[in-house]
């Protein structure tokens, strides 16, 4: 039966390409499928493109120091508003992807337009999809990391680059990894205290680093630049250190620091504590796979071991006609993402298997060598499990505690993260474990003496909806 | 221009989330927990833990880090599941 819709679209009428994500690998999706001539949907959460790598503010723009890679933003941003003069790309800013599922001929997103105050259903059908996601912040928790102004540190760096605002006056940067870089830098550049950075990474880091770096010279010169701004700031980087606990009673007014011993645990002997209005903290990166996996698209081990979207050559996953570039086929950045992106965005709108320039594919190769690099030197560290006490909370949303869960595993036999969610409610609330998934994985595992599992979570709806929009987009053969 | 936090008049530029609004005005928290009434306000900034819940012209639960600031938004902080009576 015809179906119509708020927002006036008639979902009848599919394109060839529907392109979930306007970050890198999104938009240079959209841009190579649209560049081939067939119809493209781009559908995004944001006012703007870009992502969370070209994060900005609506009338704003994407330049250094802030942003990277910002000649590529714009020529990707100027052939999209081309393709949408001429009538081949539908761009879809502000619009959330709360379900996706196979039709007839292809596929369709059921959306939640945020354009205007009151959220307004929509729907798009497309023959192929490309998925791309993204990526979020890895927490593990800690003493007092409910605390308000404990930020993740791509949290913090949202806020600079996309609302102009510094996240605080006095701010620690922690965790590990190189994102932790121009998180540092951009706070100190734009007036902040930055207290220290305080990387868990040690001698492996460094040492594995360089090797990984060397096939990538503007990787190099990226790094070197945010050191030279620490450095400017008289900002303090510490390998082999990280934070133990966030202090204070209703907002954040320190942190103990420590150094990790030989074995990967903090030396309280050696903690210090140190006044800050801000924490902002981050081990990497977890990569958003609930759309793909919506569509039952199989997954494989990431470069960190966890799991990821398996694609093929031409980015396709085990699902004919899904394609998934970027972070949620692998952990990599926005270079590899964008690479993949464009391979993915030709691949979809072709009729037969596209050739795929050699330079491309090797280029693309060269990225994911680097991606697992920095994934084997910068893993997260087991330190985070011997900070905890037991009114530690593992699940921010459901208020579980590190005792709650702990009890559980003990008394019921719990091994995984699973078991613990259907019996302390870990991971069952808004977020639905997004936060806390890695770290229940990790504590089960560790009480219950198994190796951890990390599976990926399946949520059939992406985004929390209403049920009166549930009820407006409902598929048409469930009407 | 402003919207109003609980009544207080909070500026903001064109493009801002509500969240970063509040955290430029120096509002840290603007919720409390169901379980223990513990204070949260921004942690991923980018919509994904759902901390920084908020009541906006009457629709509870509303992500901060999110929403566009809008000039006369009566944004209020929330207390629990924030909501009297339920949407459906």
């Amino acid at each position: 039966m015809p179906i119509s819709r708020s927002d006036g679209s008639v979902p009848g009428t599919a394109a060839t390409v529907l392109v979930v994500g306007a970050g890198p690998a999104g938009l240079a999706a959209a841009v190579a499928a649209g560049e081939i001539g067939v119809r493209v949907v781009l559908v995004d959460a944001e006012a703007v493109p870009g992502g969370q790598f070209w994060r900005h503010r609506r009338g704003g723009s994407v330049a250094a120091p802030l942003h990277h890679l910002a000649g590529e933003y714009r020529s990707l941003v100027g052939r999209l508003q081309s393709l949408r003069v001429d009538g081949l790309v539908e761009y879809l800013d502000r619009h959330q992807v709360w379900a996706v599922e196979p039709v007839d001929d292809g596929f369709a997103v059921w959306l939640s337009n945020r354009r205007g105050r009151t959220p307004v259903a929509a729907v798009r059908t497309a023959k192929r999809m490309v998925l791309a996601p993204g990526a979020y912040d890895l927490q593990v928790p800690f003493p007092g990391w409910d605390l308000p102004g404990v930020l993740t540190a791509g949290g913090a760096q949202a806020l600079l680059k996309g609302h102009g605002v510094v996240a605080g006056r006095r701010v620690l940067v922690a965790g590990t990894g190189p994102f932790l870089l121009p998180v540092a830098a951009g706070l100190a550049g734009a007036g902040a205290t930055v207290v220290g950075v305080h990387e868990a990474a040690g001698l492996i880091g460094s040492t594995r680093m360089p090797l990984a770096v060397a096939g990538h010279p503007s990787k190099a010169v990226e790094a070197a630049g945010y050191f030279a701004t620490l450095r400017r700031h008289r900002v303090r980087y510490r390998t082999r250190s990280t934070v133990v606990a966030a202090h204070g009673g209703d907002v954040l007014d320190s942190v103990t620091v420590a150094p990790l011993d030989g074995g990967g645990r903090p030396r309280t002997d050696k903690a210090t504590r140190l006044e800050v209005d801000t924490l902002a903290v981050g081990w990497g990166f977890v990569p958003q796979l609930e759309l793909p996996l919506a569509l039952g698209c199989a997954t494989v081990p990431g470069p960190d071991g966890r799991p990821v979207i398996g694609v093929d050559d031409d980015q396709q996953t085990s699902v004919a006609g899904v394609f998934v570039a970027g972070e949620a086929c692998g952990v990599g950045g926005a270079e590899k993402a964008a690479v993949e992106g464009r391979i993915a965005g030709v691949a979809a709108a072709a009729t037969s298997p596209p050739a795929i320039p050699g330079r491309l594919a090797e280029r693309r190769a060269s990225l994911r060598r680097f991606a697992v690099a920095v994934a084997r030197a910068y893993p997260v560290p087991d330190a985070w499990q011997h900070g905890l006490v037991d009114d530690t909370l593992v699940c921010r949303c459901e208020e579980v505690t590190v005792g709650t869960l702990r009890s559980a595993v003990e008394s019921d036999r719990i091994t995984d993260a699973r078991a613990a969610k259907l019996r302390v409610r870990t991971g069952m609330g808004w977020c639905q474990g997004r936060v806390c998934g890695f770290a229940t994985s990790c504590l089960t595992a560790a009480w219950a003496g198994v190796e951890p599992t990390f599976e990926a979570g399946t949520r059939p709806i992406a985004q929390p909806v209403s049920l009166g929009m549930v009820a407006e987009g409902l598929p048409p053969d469930s009407q | 221009m402003t919207f109003t936090f609980d009544g207080r008049e909070i500026p903001f530029e064109p493009g801002q989330s509500v969240g970063a609004a509040l955290l430029a005005a120096g509002v840290r928290s603007w919720r409390t927990t169901r379980v223990a009434a513990r204070p949260r306000g921004l942690f991923c900034g980018i919509g994904v833990c759902f901390d920084c819940l908020v009541t906006i012209d009457g629709r509870a639960n509303e992500r901060a880090c999110r929403i566009e600031a809008g000039t006369d938004m009566d944004v209020h902080a929330q207390e629990g599941t924030g909501r009297a009576d339920l949407e459906v």
